[in-house]
């Protein structure tokens, strides 16, 4: 799977007492986002792949030379990689003007000023900064800047490229509009990219796959509309609005879940079929996974409330709880429920009336067996 | 120095009071035990200066100014100082760069060393200087066998002497300047494919520059004033090595008027230094 013409990674970082274990590959022109929580070690990812940070043990190579291979003693240092990194704050130099920040890689590398500058017209034209080149960065809008430190970056003609959070420090509207242009940028960056996150929309919109971290190590990696339906984690199934309970899966199709998770059984259609391959396999090819543990994904608008027990025998999976808070969302209303299991569930402001639904009411949860999502454990 | 302040007891009523509010003003008034030392130490800084303004020649100084001896070392002076605070930069920068980013054993005790001039009594930097740069110093008999170069008791050992005792004021100010300079834009920078040196030349250098000036500022105004080493390392010969404070020290023997015209000058020169640096001076916290 490893592209020689691309990034690879195996090995180990580590940090001030913080352990990072990775082991992935990105083809030329792949965009992969890392997704994971504040304190994953996603930025200690971005750090040693640019050559801020060392590998403990491993190997990096990209396009076919190695980087960073601390059992062979060769460690590549940041100036003489390859690779662009765009801060997450930007760090655009403030001493220098927008075209001097651009041209600050071609300067560095011993090109003469108006050499220098040139080049860096190319790129102010190409990200639409021409008119900005006379500015100082303390004079950028946050959209500018962001558009500056991409320039700056590119500018440096990386074989790779790495962008840590581009949008988390932008407003809602610009965030819009870089966003759409980032994708175009990817789009012709012929490299490999990483682009580090925590907003899920804009990895689905970003990238082309997906490595989720957390605590230090890869718990998912796969296309990101697959890992938003089948999240691993909870900390994904989150992000992307899910109920997520980890079970085991028994001979009859039925999932005991965990009692830490809030415990109780349910059933999934595919589960027989689907995750019954994986209680099979449990020892053999399952995916590193004990035996028959399974992941239960469940959508909050697939659950229904009901004020009495329903009767009508087609949902597989009925339950009681009790409202534990009720929280209006644009255009439905999310009701937390305790019980076993407990359940985030969506439903209409008209149903929250009509049910009468407020912190403390007993309720009765129902799904379908077919809307419960039932793959196996990564873990 | 608040006259409303009010007595002991009543004062002791407010703090109570205040003992719970963590916003109430920290300093509602002076006591007096602070207030009174407090003015008296006020007025011994300013006193002397007054006398020195009270006291001046106002009708003769043009004259006293534009005489040949005055005007020699008034040049001597502007000369040696610019010059000093010129090697202080060359060598001092780098060696702040040293002491704030590199990494060695001993680099602790190289830091104290560097500070020993700022508390060494002057006379005895010049006394020192003339055992290393002398003609029998232990570098000084080299320079003078193989360059025929012979620094005390020259307008160079002038230089050497200020140099010796005002470098550090720049090295200090430098290297605090780039302890708290951010690294983030140095990492920045080394991404983009600069190495140390450019990085250096490129993007800590401009960021520190307000505090260089200042260190240089202060540097240059240090070496104006330089009295002790200057006299015991090159000596008191007019034109050559008799800066302004030389030939203060010398006209006061026989005549206080010219002294006291060139003290004003140098009045003048202090306060146009703190002028310079009322930003960083004056201002709380500004001094790293």
């Amino acid at each position: 799977m490893t592209d020689p013409a691309g990034l690879s990674v195996a090995g180990e970082v580590e940090r001030g007492g913080f352990r990072l274990a990775l082991e992935f590959a990105v083809a030329p022109g792949e965009v992969l986002g890392v997704l994971g929580p504040n304190g994953a070690g996603k930025t200690t990812l971005l750090r040693t792949l640019a050559g801020l940070n060392a590998l403990r043990r491993g190997r990096i190579s990209l396009a076919g030379a190695v980087l960073d291979d601390p059992g062979r003693q060769l460690f590549v240092p940041a100036e003489h990689r390859p690779v662009g990194l765009v801060f997450q704050n930007y760090r655009l130099f403030p001493h220098l003007s927008v075209r001097d920040n651009v041209a600050f890689s071609a300067r560095a590398r011993g090109a003469g000023r108006h050499g220098a500058r040139r080049h860096a017209d190319i790129w102010l034209d190409r990200l639409g900064l021409a008119e900005l080149a006379g500015r100082k960065p303390a004079q950028l809008s946050g959209g500018q800047a962001q558009r500056v430190a991409l320039a700056r970056t590119l500018a440096a003609e990386p074989g790779l490229l790495l962008l840590d959070e581009p949008l988390a420090a932008l407003d809602a509207r610009t965030r819009l509009e870089v966003r759409a242009e980032l994708r175009r940028h990817l789009g012709a960056f012929g490299g490999p990219s990483l682009v580090v996150t925590h907003d899920p929309l804009e990895a689905m919109v970003l990238t082309d796959r997906l490595l989720v971290i957390e605590d230090g190590r890869v718990v998912q990696q796969g296309a990101p509309a697959e890992v938003a339906r089948r999240p691993a984690s909870q900390y994904v199934a989150r992000l992307v609005g899910l109920n997520l309970y980890p079970g085991t899966l028994g001979p009859d199709g039925a999932v005991a879940l965990d009692q830490a998770a809030g415990g109780g059984v349910l059933h999934a259609a595919g589960g027989a079929a689907g995750a019954g391959g994986a209680a099979e396999a449990g020892g053999a090819a399952g995916a590193g996974g004990a035996a028959g543990r399974v992941l239960l994904a469940l959508r909050p608008s697939a659950i229904a409330l009901h004020t009495e027990r329903p009767r009508a025998a087609s949902p597989r999976n009925v339950w009681p709880g009790t409202v534990t808070g009720v929280e209006l969302l644009t255009d439905r209303v999310r009701v937390q429920v305790a019980g076993s299991p407990p359940a985030l569930v969506d439903v209409t402001p008209d149903a929250v009336a009509e049910l009468d639904l407020a912190a403390g009411s007993a309720v009765w949860l129902s799904a379908k067996a077919t809307e419960i999502e039932c793959y196996p454990d990564p873990r | 120095m608040r006259p409303d302040a009010g007595p002991p007891g009543r004062a002791g009523t407010e703090q109570r009071d205040s003992a719970g509010r963590r916003d109430a003003p920290a300093g509602r008034g002076v006591p007096p035990a602070l207030a009174v030392p407090a003015a008296l130490g006020f007025c011994f800084l300013l006193v002397p200066l007054l006398a020195l303004l009270v006291r001046a020649p106002w009708h003769g100084l043009p004259g006293l100014l534009t005489d040949p001896v005055a005007l020699t070392a008034l040049r001597l002076s502007l000369v040696c100082a610019t010059a000093a605070t010129a090697v202080s930069l060359v060598l001092g920068v780098p060696l702040a760069w040293v002491l704030a980013r590199a990494r060695f054993p001993g680099l602790a005790v190289l830091r104290a060393l560097v500070t020993v001039p700022l508390v060494l009594p002057p006379v005895v930097g010049g006394l020192a200087l003339l055992l290393a740069f002398g003609r029998n110093g232990i570098l000084g008999r080299y320079l003078d066998a193989w360059f025929g170069v012979t620094l005390p008791f020259s307008t160079a050992g002038v230089v050497v002497a200020e140099t010796f005792v005002a470098m550090p004021f720049l090295v200090v100010a430098v290297e605090g300047a780039l302890r708290s300079a951010d690294r983030d834009l140095e990492e920045a920078a080394a991404t983009l494919g600069a190495r140390r040196l450019a990085v250096f030349v490129r993007v800590t250098l401009p960021l520190v520059a307000p505090s260089v000036l200042a260190g240089a500022v202060l540097c240059w105004a240090r070496a104006l004033g330089e009295f002790g080493a200057t006299i015991t390392f090159a000596g008191n010969n007019p034109g050559t090595t008799q800066t302004m404070p030389l030939t203060i020290y010398d006209q006061l023997q026989t005549d206080p008027e010219p002294a006291i015209a060139l003290s004003l000058v140098l009045l003048l020169a202090a306060a146009a230094v703190l002028g310079l640096l009322r930003d960083r001076w004056l201002r709380p916290g500004g001094v790293t």
